[in-house]
Parts: structure tokens; C-alpha cells; sequence
């Protein structure tokens, strides 16, 4: 250690300019933002209820189920995004669909998304594309661990997220959620 | 009557103090909150809002509620007490910390004289001869709640942090008392009021004669000696609130809350201290009883109300710009170690502080007279 550094004064006076300097720099971009220069800002943060950041469109988000044109889902029930999923939070009853040309339908697809673990690998495994992680909705806590399950209308009724990554579909709330 | 009109004045001195040194404590709070935030570029706690009856307006005021709201949490926390803790101490602790941090301002005086009716008020609580001592007295007597805290709590954790609180307070207020020696032999006198008075003069003839420019030394000195009794970064180690214990980790509520109020209300002594000692207290530069005088031409008379508004002012300005400072040490240094702080104390502050007192023996001795 220098005796310099040792003496102590002279690096706290430099630690002390470089914390004023913050200061007064941000302090002057508070001032003109408030006096209607809106470009100003004295402050990185993100004020996350009114504002929010932009996804990545790339970014795994709540799933949903993908329709076909008449509706019912694309899905048929084949299992295997149950068999892939590692934290078994998917569960699949399956039925006949009632046009012949196709196999099987779910009369229930249920995930459980206190268990889910966002890793997208029932999105891959999917032969059908029928499961998409895309509707940018983030926000679905529930007090309840009932209230975390989301069924398969839910998923139906979702949409994809916009271009810049809102969600175009409200976050849906599961009837066994208490609060 | 003038008996009662005595007592009224006397009672409004006390009041005044009282207001301005709660007021600012509390409000130091939202200082420390919103200054740290904006050094560290952030914007702070501002949630906290009242929303105005019957609309749907709610006031945030740049989140100057939280005080308000930090209140009203600690008054409804439940108020812990341990099991085999020493009841009586345990609960009286907290309070002498808040008591003595709060009488510890009254011979801090905010002001001259005012002259209403024929009476000559000072502005100050208690005109004292001795009104150094008597700050440092009540600033030494404050450490008792906290070695109390520690003592009463029946936690090894806690009488570890008023061990430590008591080892830095005595550490801290041999550098504060050898240092301000220096200022009370130049300014010859043990009263803040005649120190703040004798502030005013000037030397060769334009530089207001304020401690700092006197006693440089003794002001570095005592500021870092004033910060470590104030308990606070960089020297927390009584407390260590984000990591190490300190002695108040049996409190809870309000007597929590009074123990980090203690802390506030000693900034605001020390900054005011600092202010009358080295800042020249209430004195504005060239102001004087009759109105300004600038050494180089020219002079403005100014009524008294307003010679001692401006007084009052400056002293209140020069109090918030040392909280600033404070503030800004504290959220810029990290903590020193328990023996960093006794070796800065013993070793460092210390001997400084001497060869301050005789340095400034040595110039008024070859001065001949005070200057």
C-alpha cells in the first residue's frame, strides 16, 4: 500500500468526487425532466407496474394452446409433451376428436405452472406445434396453489404476444384461485 | 406578566429547537433514502402515498410519506420483549439514546440576539458559559443507551455491539474533545455563542474568520471523530445493520426505530456543532447587526427582523449542507474494521488532534495576542 493510500484523506476526497458527481449529474437530470425536458433521466430504473421493459420476443412465457380454424385445439393428444416435460407439471386426458380425419383430441390438458419450470421442452417435443410459450404474459401468482393450475379453455383462449412483446390476451384467472 | 412573558419566550426557544432538530431528524429518513438513491442512480422509495378523499388523486410528494409510513410500522409492530432480558433496562435503553441526542442541541445557538420590545432574546435554549462541554457531555452521556441495549438484552451478540459502541465512542470522543481545543484556544472562549461571534471578524480584512479557515486541521479532525459517534457508516461497526450484529438486535418496534432515530438526531447535533464551531454558526459573510458591510465599498442597511431571519437561514442552510456531507460520506465509504477505527482513533485522530493543540499554541504565541 502507497503511503498515499495509507493517509487515506486523498482517497476518500476522490471517492467522495465521484459519488458527488453522481450526484449532482443526476440531480440536474431530475430537475430538467421535471421542468418538461421529458428526454432527461437521472435514473436507470424502470418503474415496473406503469412501465415496463420490452421481451425478447425469443422470451418463454405463458403457454398456450394453438387452435385450428374450427376452433378445437391443434393438439392431438399424443403425450409426448407430457413424457418430455421434467417437472410432470403437463396432464393430458385424451378423446376421440370428432372429425374422423383426426386421431385423438384432449378432453384435458392441464398445466400445473407451480411446477412448471419454463424450459420450453414441451414446445419442442411437440409434433403438432400445438403448445407455444409466447403470449408475453408473465404475471400469473396466485395465493393458492389450486389457483396455479391453469386448464385447457384457458390455454385455448390465449393469444400471441405483439410484435414488441405485449401480451394481447388478458392473464386469465383460474376459477379455484381464492385471491 | 413579565414574568409569564418569560416564561413564554423561554418556552418558545426550547419549542423552536426541539421542532428543528425533530423535524430534521425525521426528515433525515427520506434524505438518506432519495440522496442514495439518486448517487447510485436510482429514484428511490416513492410508493408510499395518501390518496385525497372521495378522488382518485394520490399524493406520492416524491415519497416524502415513508417517514410517515415507517412510523406508523414500527408504532404497530409488536414490541418484543426477551425472556430473560433485564426488563427495566431493556426498555429504558432506547430512550436515554433518544433523550440525550435530543437535549444535546440546546446550547446550539441558531441565532444572534432579537430585539423585540425592549427585550434582548437569545437565540438559542439555554445560554450556557460552558456550552461545549455541555454538547459533548450529552453526546458521551448518549453511548449509555446503547452499552445499556447491549447489557440488558441478555444476547452475547448484542453486548458485543455495545462492547464495541463503547470502545469507539471513548476512541472518538478523545479525538473530538483534543480537537475542538484547538478552536475554543483561538477563539478563547467555552461558549458556542461568543466562537459563533467571534466568527464574524475578518481576516486581512476579507475572509470571514470562520473555524474552518483557521483551524483546518481540527475541522477534518473532527468531522471524522463526529461521524464515528454518530454511529454511522463508515464507522457502524456498534451496529452493522446489513450484516454484523450490533447491540439492538433484540429490539423491535418503536424502540428499534428510536435506536436508528438516536442515530439521526446525532447527525443533525454534529452537523449543527460542526456549523457553529467551523462554519461560523449563524454568521453570514459581511452581515452584520446594522446590515452588510463589504470590505471593498459598500454598505446596505437592513432591518433587525430581517438581519435575524437571514441569520436563522443561514444557520439552518449550513446545518442541511453538512447533513449533505455526512450523507454523502456515508453512502461512499465502506465500514472500517473494528481495529482500523481504534487504530484511525488512537493512532491517527488522536496524536493529530495534540499536534493541532500545539500548533495553535505556537501561532498565538508568536502572534502574541489572539488574532
Amino acid at each position: 500500500m502507497k503511503a498515499a493510500q495509507r493517509f487515506y484523506l486523498r482517497e476518500v476526497v476522490s471517492g467522495l468526487m465521484l459519488t458527488g458527481h453522481h450526484f449532482f449529474a443526476n440531480m440536474g437530470k431530475h430537475l430538467a425532466h421535471a421542468l418538461g425536458w421529458r428526454d432527461a433521466r437521472g435514473a436507470v430504473t424502470i418503474q415496473y407496474p406503469e412501465e415496463r421493459r420490452p421481451l425478447s420476443p425469443r422470451l418463454r412465457s405463458l403457454h398456450r394452446l394453438v387452435r385450428r380454424e374450427d376452433g378445437s385445439p391443434r393438439c392431438v393428444a399424443c403425450m409426448m409433451c407430457e413424457t418430455v416435460c421434467p417437472a410432470r407439471c403437463i396432464y393430458i386426458v385424451a378423446d376421440e376428436h370428432p372429425n374422423p380425419d383426426i386421431e385423438k383430441m384432449p378432453a384435458r390438458f392441464d398445466i400445473d405452472l407451480g411446477k412448471c419450470v419454463f424450459c420450453g421442452f414441451c414446445v419442442e417435443a411437440c409434433p403438432e406445434d400445438a403448445i407455444r410459450m409466447d403470449t408475453g404474459i408473465l404475471e400469473f401468482s396466485s395465493y393458492s396453489r389450486l389457483g396455479m393450475i391453469y386448464t385447457k379453455e384457458m390455454l385455448l383462449a390465449l393469444e400471441p404476444a405483439g410484435p414488441d412483446g405485449v401480451p394481447r390476451s388478458p392473464v386469465p384467472i383460474p376459477a379455484d384461485r381464492t385471491v | 406578566m413579565t414574568a409569564l412573558a418569560d416564561f413564554g419566550i423561554a418556552f418558545g426557544r426550547v419549542v423552536f429547537i426541539m421542532m428543528f432538530i425533530l423535524n430534521l431528524g425525521g426528515l433525515l429518513t427520506w434524505v438518506e433514502r432519495k440522496q442514495s438513491a439518486i448517487m447510485q442512480d436510482r429514484i428511490g422509495a416513492n410508493r408510499a402515498a395518501i390518496r385525497i378523499p372521495f378522488t382518485q388523486i394520490r399524493l406520492r410528494l416524491l415519497g416524502l410519506f415513508h417517514p410517515l409510513a415507517d412510523a406508523i410500522k414500527m408504532l404497530t409492530k409488536e414490541d418484543f420483549l426477551p425472556a430473560r432480558a433485564d426488563r427495566f433496562l431493556f426498555q429504558l435503553a432506547p430512550f436515554v439514546s433518544v433523550f440525550f441526542g435530543l437535549v444535546a442541541f440546546a446550547s446550539i445557538p441558531f441565532g444572534d440576539t432579537l430585539r423585540v420590545g425592549g427585550r434582548v432574546i437569545p437565540l438559542q435554549a439555554v445560554t450556557l458559559n460552558v456550552g461545549v462541554l455541555y454538547v459533548f457531555a450529552m453526546l458521551s452521556l448518549g453511548v449509555y443507551g446503547v452499552m445499556m441495549a447491549g447489557w440488558s438484552s441478555a444476547n452475547n451478540y448484542a453486548l458485543l455491539g455495545g462492547q464495541r459502541a463503547a470502545a469507539l465512542m471513548i476512541s472518538a470522543e478523545i479525538a473530538i474533545g483534543a480537537s475542538i481545543m484547538g478552536v475554543v484556544m483561538w477563539y478563547g472562549s467555552l461558549s458556542l455563542q461568543d466562537i459563533v461571534r467571534a466568527q464574524g471578524d475578518l481576516l486581512f480584512g476579507w475572509i470571514p474568520k470562520w473555524g474552518i479557515v483557521t483551524q483546518p486541521l481540527a475541522f477534518i479532525l473532527f468531522l471524522t471523530a463526529g461521524i464515528a459517534a454518530t454511529k454511522r457508516i463508515p464507522f457502524d461497526m456498534p451496529e452493522g445493520e446489513s450484516e454484523i450484529i450490533g447491540y439492538f438486535v433484540e429490539y423491535s418496534g418503536m424502540k428499534f426505530g428510536m435506536f436508528a432515530m438516536a442515530d439521526f438526531l446525532e447527525t443533525v447535533v454534529i452537523a449543527g456543532l460542526t456549523t457553529s464551531l467551523f462554519l461560523g454558526g449563524w454568521q453570514v459573510p459581511y452581515l452584520y447587526e446594522t446590515g452588510l458591510r463589504v470590505p471593498w465599498g459598500g454598505t446596505l442597511g437592513l432591518p433587525h427582523l430581517l438581519v435575524v431571519l437571514l441569520q436563522v437561514g443561514a444557520f439552518s442552510l449550513k446545518v442541511v449542507v453538512m447533513i449533505f456531507v455526512m450523507m454523502l460520506i456515508r453512502w461512499t465509504l465502506p465500514r472500517f474494521r473494528y481495529d482500523q477505527a481504534m487504530r484511525l482513533g488512537w493512532l491517527g485522530l488522536f496524536p493529530l488532534s495534540i499536534l493541532n493543540i500545539v500548533l495553535t499554541g505556537a501561532v498565538l504565541l508568536a502572534w502574541g495576542t489572539r488574532p
